[in-house]
């Protein structure tokens, strides 16, 4: 399974997909990048006339590049069929913001895993920005479930 | 260890993760930990890690599927255990 096969596999779309590339990708961990991009639908208010990626957001990023896409890599020997695909769900994180991140902003997200067990991925996951300043870190669990 | 002892540990291991406060209050031998306690399956592995730190075991997929109440909690320690 290439880089493209796991954003293919990706449970998201436009406009709540926040993965572009994936440069590394192994058992142990993931880099990956996003950029956001002038019109994502969140800069409307977020904030009035004063656009700035929510945390939330920047979490998300963090999750789909750092869990989600690792996940999918961690089990593509169950889902490299059509048919089955991964359900995934954020059962816990705790981060902390450094930088805001604006539109046009390009983001890196390093994870690395601390467990897959049972189907619950636990990573420590950072994003830095274009300057390699580092915007926010943290921990993220999420369960993956093949249906 | 004997079986209170080890209900004792579990106890303890199993407290930050409940919702069900008046589960927890009558934690006793039958208490599943879905129904009773409330836990969540994200939880539920959580458990298991400290399981396994706590009581320096392995538990597999086998056993994890069993792992839904005290008493069979408590049956896979002492298994794990006497085979060791």
């Amino acid at each position: 399974m290439n880089q493209e096969d796991i954003i293919n596999k990706l449970p998201y779309s436009k406009p709540f997909l926040f993965v572009d590339n994936l440069i590394e990708i192994s058992e142990n961990g993931v880099l990956g990048n996003y950029t956001f991009k002038k019109n994502e639908f969140f800069y409307e208010g977020h904030f009035k006339e004063n656009p700035i990626t929510p945390g939330v957001i920047l979490t998300e990023t963090m999750a789909q590049i750092g869990l989600v896409c690792l996940g999918i890599f961690l089990l593509k020997d169950e889902i490299s069929t059509q048919e089955i695909k991964p359900h995934v769900a954020l059962t816990s994180n705790n981060i902390d913001f450094y930088l805001p991140i604006l539109p046009n902003e390009a983001v890196t997200v390093t994870s690395e895993k601390v467990y897959f067990r049972f189907n619950k991925l636990k990573c420590n996951v950072k994003m830095t920005n274009s300057k390699n300043e580092l915007v926010c870190r943290g921990t993220i669990s999420g369960m993956i479930i093949l249906k | 260890m004997t079986k209170e002892e080890i209900i004792i540990k579990l106890s303890t291991i199993v407290k930050p993760y409940i919702q069900n406060e008046e589960g927890f209050k009558n934690i006793s031998e039958d208490t599943d930990f879905m129904n009773d306690l409330e836990i969540n399956s994200a939880n539920l592995v959580d458990i298991v890690l400290d399981v396994e730190d706590e009581f320096n075991i392995i538990i597999d997929n086998d056993s994890m599927d069993k792992m839904l109440t005290i008493k069979s909690v408590v049956e896979i320690i002492k298994e794990k255990q006497s085979s060791e």
